[in-house]
């Protein structure tokens, strides 16, 4: 199959239990891309029991009625597949890409653990999986520098009662106290067939492809409808400039710097996201020709969106100093990079290659059946509209140097700053054998 | 129970479909210029990666890292472009590119959308040929190596696989010593040190030129016959190090990191070279050892204790004999006891024949997830220049899935007898020695030393 002008052949059909079913035929390659998104992440967790959709996605591959623990992995891994399962704020999705004629397979499994969970869990596999979850805390945050960004950062932008505030991760203490109710609890009210996207991408014929999700998911029973979440909206701007100072175990400065920008899917989100490319996407960007290239300031550079599509969206700096680099001038020196941008706006030239180098990664990210069968359920799960994929190219040609413009001035300005400032804690200065570390290039 | 839904049962899989890697020609320039062309019709995309025999390895001693600073140095100007302007060029286009050197070769590599591939191609050939190496850019790429080394001693992943490389490998190996030099090394490098192992090893006769995409050969070679095609130079000679341990006999070395929640662990030896006879059984060996979610390391370590995230075993495949490790971070209390494990499993797989299942566990995610691997232009490509690094026959892809299904029971057990090394074992824990080190010496497995974040010994 050609990709005819980067549009991909959508269709979709609605089971009775509410299931959204998206398919993208392609027969390059005897490669399918099963892909499944349950509409439920952190923001939907309960006081008290922060890190639960996460440590409830380990549990997905504990086994269900027909299934044996960790029989998920192996039975995928023996049809010479590849699979994962990923938890964010929003949405926790689950994913196999497989060789085609091993279809069915991924499908039984996918509807035996949507269908028939509850039988498999047992305390002894939540105390593993819980101990595994705790393990993953220490090994991505709490034992790698700067780790803490991925939970203060939204802590620093979204109010304390918001369902973006809290860590994803979890506290110890919370997952400490997730019980097997929790796990039936969460189960009954967020793993329903109305609750999820199934997406499918790949080498089949889409006549089977329906027969086999309908035999399979067709007669799972609907769920009774999940709790609404707490207040999304946020203020267009944080109204101040927020700032956190983290002292931790790392050798140099790094500053996030973050803006209240617009959900993911509206107009002015594309707006913001070519606005990020230019300050930092690659090597040719605002940030890192001034910081990194020319003032010799930065060790890196590099900005990027959320992409959150209710409430608000982060648009963020990321920027780690040069050794004897103090983290004052660091910031400074960024957020005058902002506060050019505002002032003068962005050329003509930087949009171009932004927009170039967009489309690049867009036309390379649809190679892959998972990828493509991904974004199939991100579209379906946000906006009903897995077809908003093929519109996407187009979008990002639609932005305007104007619009950029009028993004940077409302949103980039210093009333909607959030700094979150890594700095070597007391007595972690670094030494480098052979050389002084503070050595600087003025 | 909310779903009295009937539960299917489990299905059969249909019939395999046809899978063949896709069809590549091989070209010679005339000047000594070798290409690799797999002609992929299915997106506007090209990736092509420009390989040079010019890898870490052909560093000479007490100037490690000029092999990377060189192939970085690459895309930071030109005769006729300074750094940014080069980087605009690139970027205009939509170009994706990177540069840099592993232990065999320098590469750099260009993903563009078809309509811009010519351009993409004259700016290859331009960085290739025509590099400036100015003062100012070689003087920021070393500073830049060296905020790299002093974050590497805050950041344990990276720290435990620096330091195992140093533990393992005779002082007088290249492989003792990280790929990008260390902080003296690097220091030491000039710009006459870049430019004179530019001369000495980007010679047109030691470059391969990978192309996976929508380009065919015909044009593939005209369009590089225009811009390198009068490219002279001379013969490049092959270069190889030590690849002798350090050691032969088991030893414990704790890096220092006070009060650290977990501790990263590797545990291995030198392996063997990537072109040794043993490669498919070592493979499917290593697969069902630690190289799968379900093989014996990760269940035992995540899944029956959950002393960790995760856990797996690796041999680091160069031309010459790179690492086997076995990787994984666990909870600071339990560092000996996963060490304990890991040893058992290492010794289980040299005294016992695997189980059939476990090896046609293996064998059939080996030679079913092949067509999943080569789905995009990068994959082609990267799988094509290991081809050209390691002289692989020209039918290796075609064969490579009936060669997995090949391997026995029997070849995996001799593959472990003769490739894993129980009383040569390393282990490397970077974590905290008041917590660690009383255990692990009550193990008894070897001498333990301790040692700060640059490999330093501490006494105490």
């Amino acid at each position: 199959m050609q990709f005819t002008s980067m549009r991909i052949p959508i269709e979709t059909f609605q089971l009775d239990n509410g299931l959204f079913v998206s398919l993208s035929e392609d027969h390059t390659a005897p490669i399918v891309a099963v892909n499944l998104w349950y509409h439920v992440g952190s923001a939907n967790e309960r006081v008290g029991r922060t890190g639960f959709a996460h440590l409830f996605e380990h549990m997905l591959f504990q086994g269900s009625a027909d299934v044996a623990a960790n029989e998920h992995f192996e039975l995928i891994q023996r049809a010479g597949g590849t699979l994962n399962g990923s938890t964010w704020l929003d949405r926790t999705n689950y994913f196999e890409t497989v060789p085609s004629h091993q279809l069915e397979l991924v499908l039984w499994l996918e509807a035996n653990r949507m269908g028939f969970l509850l039988p498999a869990m047992t305390q002894q596999k939540l105390d593993t999986q819980r101990d595994v979850v705790k393990n993953e805390r220490r090994w991505s945050m709490d034992n790698q520098p700067y780790g803490t960004w991925w939970e203060k950062l939204p802590a620093l932008c979204f109010p304390a009662n918001h369902p973006f505030h809290h860590s994803l991760i979890g506290s110890m203490d919370d997952l400490s106290a997730a019980s097997l109710e929790d796990v039936a609890q969460f189960f009954r009210t967020f793993y329903t067939p109305d609750n999820a996207v199934l997406s499918i991408a790949g080498d089949f014929e889409p006549k089977e492809a329906r027969a086999l999700v309908e035999k399979h998911f067709g007669s799972i029973a609907r769920g009774a409808g999940k709790p609404p979440l707490a207040e999304m909206s946020m203020p267009p701007v944080f109204g101040q400039w927020k700032r956190e100072v983290v002292p931790d175990d790392v050798m140099l400065p790094r500053v996030f710097m973050a803006f209240l920008s617009a959900p993911f899917g509206t107009e002015e989100y594309y707006a913001a996201s070519v606005c990020a490319a230019v300050l930092g996407s690659r090597k040719g960007s605002r940030l890192y020709r001034a910081l990194v290239r020319d003032r010799q300031i930065a060790a890196e550079a590099q900005a990027f969106t959320y992409d959150l599509s209710k409430g608000s969206d982060l648009l963020v700096l990321d920027v780690t100093a040069r050794p004897g680099i103090a983290v004052e001038l660091l910031e400074h020196e960024i957020a005058l990079e902002v506060d050019r941008l505002v002032a003068e706006g962005v050329t003509a030239d930087e949009m171009e290659r932004a927009k170039k180098l967009i489309q690049t990664d867009f036309v390379a990210s649809m190679q892959s059946a998972g990828d493509r069968a991904d974004r199939l359920s991100l579209f379906a799960t946000y906006f009903g509209n897995p077809s908003l994929m093929n519109d996407q190219v187009e979008r990002y040609q639609a932005v305007t140097v104007e619009r950029v413009n009028a993004f940077a001035r409302q949103r980039l300005r210093e009333d909607n700053r959030a700094s979150l400032v890594y700095v070597p804690k007391e007595g972690a200065e670094g030494e480098l054998l052979g050389v002084g570390a503070a050595e600087e290039k003025q | 129970m909310t779903a009295a839904a009937p539960r299917m049962r489990r299905p059969v899989p249909g019939a395999t479909r046809p899978y063949h890697f896709p069809r590549f020609e091989l070209r010679r320039l005339s000047n000594g210029v070798q290409l690799v062309v797999a002609p992929i019709a299915k997106l506007p995309l090209v990736t092509i990666i420009a390989l040079i025999d010019a890898g870490a390895v052909c560093d000479a001693q007490a100037r490690e890292g000029v092999a990377q600073l060189t192939a970085k140095l690459l895309l930071e100007g030109t005769e006729a472009s300074d750094g940014a302007e080069l980087t605009e060029r690139f970027e205009r286009l939509g170009a994706s590119v990177e540069s840099h050197a592993d232990w065999d070769v320098a590469a750099v590599s260009v993903t563009a959308l078809s309509q811009n591939v010519r351009e993409a191609l004259a700016l290859l050939a331009e960085v290739l040929r025509s590099p400036a190496f100015r003062e100012r850019e070689v003087e920021r790429l070393k500073a830049e190596r060296n905020a790299e080394l002093l974050q590497l001693q805050a950041e344990p992943r990276g720290l435990a696989d620096e330091l195992f490389s140093r533990f393992l490998y005779a002082p007088a190996s290249r492989y003792a010593r990280p790929d990008g030099g260390d902080a003296e090394s690097v220091a030491a490098i000039t710009r006459d040190d870049i430019e004179r192992f530019y001369r000495a090893r980007y010679q047109p006769a030691a470059v391969t030129i990978v192309v996976a995409g929508d380009l065919r050969a015909d044009r593939a070679e005209s369009l590089l016959a225009e811009t390198l095609g009068d490219w002279q130079g001379a013969r490049v000679q092959a270069v190889t190090t030590n690849d002798a341990p350090a050691r032969r006999t088991r030893a414990i070395h704790v890096v220092a990191k006070p009060d650290a929640p977990q501790s990263e662990l590797r545990v291995g030896h030198v392996g063997i070279p990537r072109t040794h006879p043993d490669y498919f059984a070592v493979v499917v060996m290593n697969a069902v050892l630690g190289g799968l979610f379900s093989s014996r390391i990760n269940l035992n370590l995540r899944e029956a204790h959950g002393y960790t995230y995760g856990a797996f075993s690796s041999f680091d495949w160069r031309r010459q004999a790179g690492p086997f490790a076995v990787s994984t971070a666990v909870r600071s209390d339990v560092t000996d006891a996963s060490a304990r494990e890991i040893l058992v499993e290492i010794d289980r797989m040299r005294s016992e024949r695997i189980m059939q299942d476990e090896l046609s566990l293996a064998t059939s995610y080996l030679d079913g997830v092949f067509p999943i691997r080569y789905e995009t232009t990068a994959a082609i490509a990267a799988a094509l220049a290991n081809k050209v690094i390691y002289g692989l026959p020209d039918d290796f892809f075609d064969r490579y899935r009936d060669r997995v299904r090949a391997v026995s029971a029997e070849d995996v057990l001799s593959a472990a007898k003769t490739h894993l090394q129980s009383e040569a074992l390393q282990l490397v824990v970077v974590g905290d020695p008041a917590v660690v080190r009383p255990p692990l010496e009550a193990l008894q497995l070897g001498p333990v030393a301790v040692y700060d974040a640059l490999g330093r010994p501490l006494s105490t």
